[in-house]
């Protein structure tokens, strides 16, 4: 079990802010992988991981990091604060 | 140090002036306030959403670097989230440090390091619709720079 949240335009394609998703997936490319094939909102969120963030409990990492011990994993656009 | 991720808006000069009173051990206070431009005047207003508790987190550990970077003797930095209108201040940074080139650096590398690396993301609402604010190639360069 893991807590999925979403923000910025990727929350609005998905259409939801928070998740919690039952998964092995060993890594947040393996669980999007996994996302997808469930609904197109997906498939049309993770189009282009290039223009996608990733936080594991709350810190900025990468889509092939292991998501083991992970209990919150964040997808979201390139940050514009300031 | 003080820090306040916030949905309401705040009072500029008596930020400042607050954050002046106490910087007696410093020589220079820089600070920086961001607002919400309206360009082309077609701007309706702006909506700032946040990560709440990575953002906090996050905003620390900029401040943290920058404290001891550049031997701060005091960093602020407010920054809100929600509903904003053209000409808003969106956020603050101040910084105290014996000398100005230190706080003039700090306060550049805390704007900085807060745009692409707090977890910020603004949506402008114009008369045709929303849109989010896409991130700028620069300010991912201008990290580099540090």
């Amino acid at each position: 079990m893991i807590d999925v949240l979403y923000f910025a335009w990727v929350r609005e394609r998905i259409g939801l802010p928070r998740e919690t998703v039952q998964t092995e997936a060993a890594t947040a490319r393996d669980l999007i992988a996994e996302l997808i094939l469930r609904d197109e909102r997906y498939a049309l969120a993770f189009a282009d991981l290039k223009s996608l963030r990733v936080a594991l409990d709350q810190k900025l990492s990468n889509f092939d990091a292991p998501l083991h011990g992970v209990r919150e994993i964040a997808f979201f656009p390139p940050m514009t604060g300031g | 140090m003080r820090l306040s991720v916030q949905p309401q808006p705040f009072d500029l000069g008596a930020e400042s002036n607050a954050f002046a009173a106490q910087a007696n051990r410093a020589g220079a206070i820089v600070t920086f306030t961001g607002i919400v431009r309206n360009t082309d005047g077609a701007l309706i207003g702006m909506e700032i959403e946040h990560y709440p508790g990575m953002t906090e987190v996050a905003i620390a550990a900029i401040m943290d670097t920058a404290m001891a970077r550049w031997s701060l003797t005091d960093a602020l930095v407010i920054h809100r989230h929600g509903s904003l209108a053209p000409g808003e201040a969106i956020m603050m940074v101040a910084t105290a440090a014996p000398h100005r080139a230190a706080a003039f650096a700090a306060a550049e590398f805390l704007m900085d390091y807060l745009k692409s690396r707090a977890p910020f993301w603004k949506k402008e609402v114009g008369e045709n619709g929303a849109e989010w604010v896409a991130a700028l190639h620069d300010d991912e360069q201008s990290l580099a720079r540090w």
